[in-house]
């Protein structure tokens, strides 16, 4: 039984598909990338997976369970902007992710002090605790996404969604939050699902790289068919498969 | 070089805000003189010395029957119905306004309505509200509430609406609910909204005040205004106005120091 199951998986808008027969199995600790032309519905996957839309038909389960039918704390998402509160400090948005749970959506007295031990050491972590109490507003956009991711790590989900996260910085912070990410992937072994419109990011940082794609097109009507996963890559080993495989079966050793 | 790059220095920009005041004063004086030189008796322009007179009379010296000071206790009445009209503006159209914003529910039951009776005039329902609620404060209140709060409504609403829909989620990521959304996302993030739309409301509910208190009160700055109007008490009227400017001016100028002091996450974002 895989982690997380996409089962014959539509989606469509009035009469328009954007998906169709979407199978995919995914292990526990497994990093995703999506990639494909732009519109061909990766987003859509994301929130179908984030349950912020349900499919059209199908199903996507997180260890064997029910469709989700909104949003909960078994997935994280991140945004490529607008992932965090403007109106929190730094710090009070780490701090959102353990208390929006809570009724009135605030931590009192003991679990208020735990949750700021918490909350500064995940700031030391994400490297932003000489600006825990400014707003977010006054950080850089490289800044912005570690606290966003920060904030999602912070609330413990299943899964992590990724929805082109670094798709509006600029080349070098982006190489720096690849760095960022894999570290932080090591420590947590996170199950992560990154869309990305960036190959070379996508194959760098995932274990899978899943290409969406339409395999039927009608000329005169675009939208009569949806795209699919047609290629999954396994990305390990620097994109080049069985490279381990004598390490899995050594009797196929030679010698 | 173009009209629009010529940019006046700061001397000169103090001056040219100066001005209209300057020479309202000014035209003001020569028609009051003319006037007055022509028939000493005359009411109609009193000269600057005259309202400056009556303003100091009427800012301390007690009505003879009553050993009350008038313009203080008209000032206490408006003020009382006006920041009780707008607060309980300002209460409804955050709830109706979140509830509007949030609620697919909400907006469906109200969104229509609110639109329809933002567009009955306030001031054609005074005779309804003074027929159902009396002459008391009741009337002038609620007169003040429905003549802004469906525009605060239909502004917060929509304030909440745009809100990014990725916070929305978020927020629901983190285990949020709609209760908790509404109180620590979507609230904080009006209330500066509602500030500003309380300055800007503040002219419509000085005007339903006055046309309320002038139709039927024993008290209040609007009253006070149309009663010496039958004596053509030109310089008790034109003390009242200034008196009222000075307080919306006031009123305006502490809401936007409020707003400042308590929202610091917005001036990032300007
Ligand atoms: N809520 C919606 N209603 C109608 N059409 C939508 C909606 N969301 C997305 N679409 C359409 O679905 C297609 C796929 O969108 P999206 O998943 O955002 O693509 P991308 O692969 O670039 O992320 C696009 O053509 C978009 O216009
Ligand atoms: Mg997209």
């Amino acid at each position: 039984m895989s982690f997380v199951s996409v089962t014959n998986v539509w989606q469509r808008y009035g009469n328009r598909s954007i998906l169709e027969r979407v199978n995919v199995a995914v292990d526990e600790a497994e990093f995703i990338s999506i990639v494909g032309a732009s519109g061909c519905g990766k987003s859509t996957f994301l929130r179908m997976l984030l349950a912020e839309e349900r499919p059209h038909k199908g199903d996507i389960s997180i260890e064997g369970g029910e469709t989700a039918v909104e949003p909960n704390r078994e997935r994280g998402v991140v945004f490529q902007k607008y992932s965090v509160f403007p109106h929190l400090t730094v710090r009070e948005n780490l701090i959102a992710a353990e208390s929006f749970d809570k009724p009135f959506g605030r931590l009192r007295g003991t679990a208020r002090k735990q949750a700021e031990q918490r909350a500064d050491t995940m700031l030391e972590r994400i490297g932003l605790n000489h600006v825990a109490q400014q707003y977010p507003a006054s950080l850089s956009g490289g800044m912005q996404q570690r606290l966003a991711i920060g904030q999602a790590m912070t609330a413990k989900p299943r899964i992590l969604l990724l929805d082109e996260p670094f798709g509006a910085l600029d080349p070098g912070t982006r190489l720096q939050m690849h760095d960022f990410l894999l570290e932080l992937r090591d420590e947590t072994n996170m199950t992560v699902f990154m869309v990305t419109h960036d190959l070379d990011e996508a194959f760098k940082l995932g274990d899978r790289v899943l290409v969406f794609d339409k395999p039927r097109w009608d000329p005169q009507d675009p939208g009569l068919f949806g795209a699919t996963i047609t290629y999954d890559f396994d990305a390990r080993n620097k994109g080049m498969p069985f490279q381990d495989i004598l390490d899995q079966y050594p009797s196929l050793s030679l010698g | 070089m173009r009209l629009i790059n010529h940019i006046p220095g700061r001397p000169a920009a103090l001056l040219l805000a100066a001005l209209p005041f300057i020479m309202i004063f000014v035209a003001y004086s020569i028609a009051s003189d003319i006037r007055l030189t022509a028939n000493p008796q005359d009411k109609l322009l009193p000269a600057p010395t005259t309202i400056v007179e009556t303003a100091e009379r009427l800012f301390t010296v007690p009505d003879k029957r009553s050993k009350e000071i008038l313009l203080w206790n008209d000032t206490f009445a408006s003020l009382a119905r006006l920041l009780g009209g707008v607060t309980i503006s300002a209460m409804l159209s955050l709830a109706l306004g979140l509830a509007i914003g949030l609620l697919p529910y909400a907006r469906s039951l109200f969104s229509g309505f609110i639109a329809v009776l933002s567009m009955v005039p306030p001031l054609a329902l005074l005779p309804i509200l003074f027929i159902v609620f009396g002459l008391g404060e009741v009337s002038k209140v609620v007169l003040i509430v429905i003549g802004i709060t469906p525009f605060m409504t239909r502004d917060l609403a929509q304030r909440v609406m745009e809100i990014p829909k990725e916070q929305i989620v978020k927020a629901q990521t983190l285990g949020a609910s709609s209760w908790v959304i509404a109180l620590r996302v979507a609230l904080p993030q009006i209330l500066p909204r509602l500030i500003s739309n309380v300055r800007l409301s503040l002219g419509s509910a000085w005007l339903f005040l006055i046309a309320a208190e002038a139709v039927a009160s024993n008290v209040g700055l609007g009253y006070r205004i149309f009663l010496v109007r039958r004596y053509l008490a030109m310089d008790v009227i034109l003390t009242y106005v200034i008196w009222i400017t000075v307080l919306a001016f006031v009123i305006d100028w502490l809401l936007k120091s409020l707003s400042r002091r308590a929202f610091p996450w917005m001036e990032a974002n300007l």
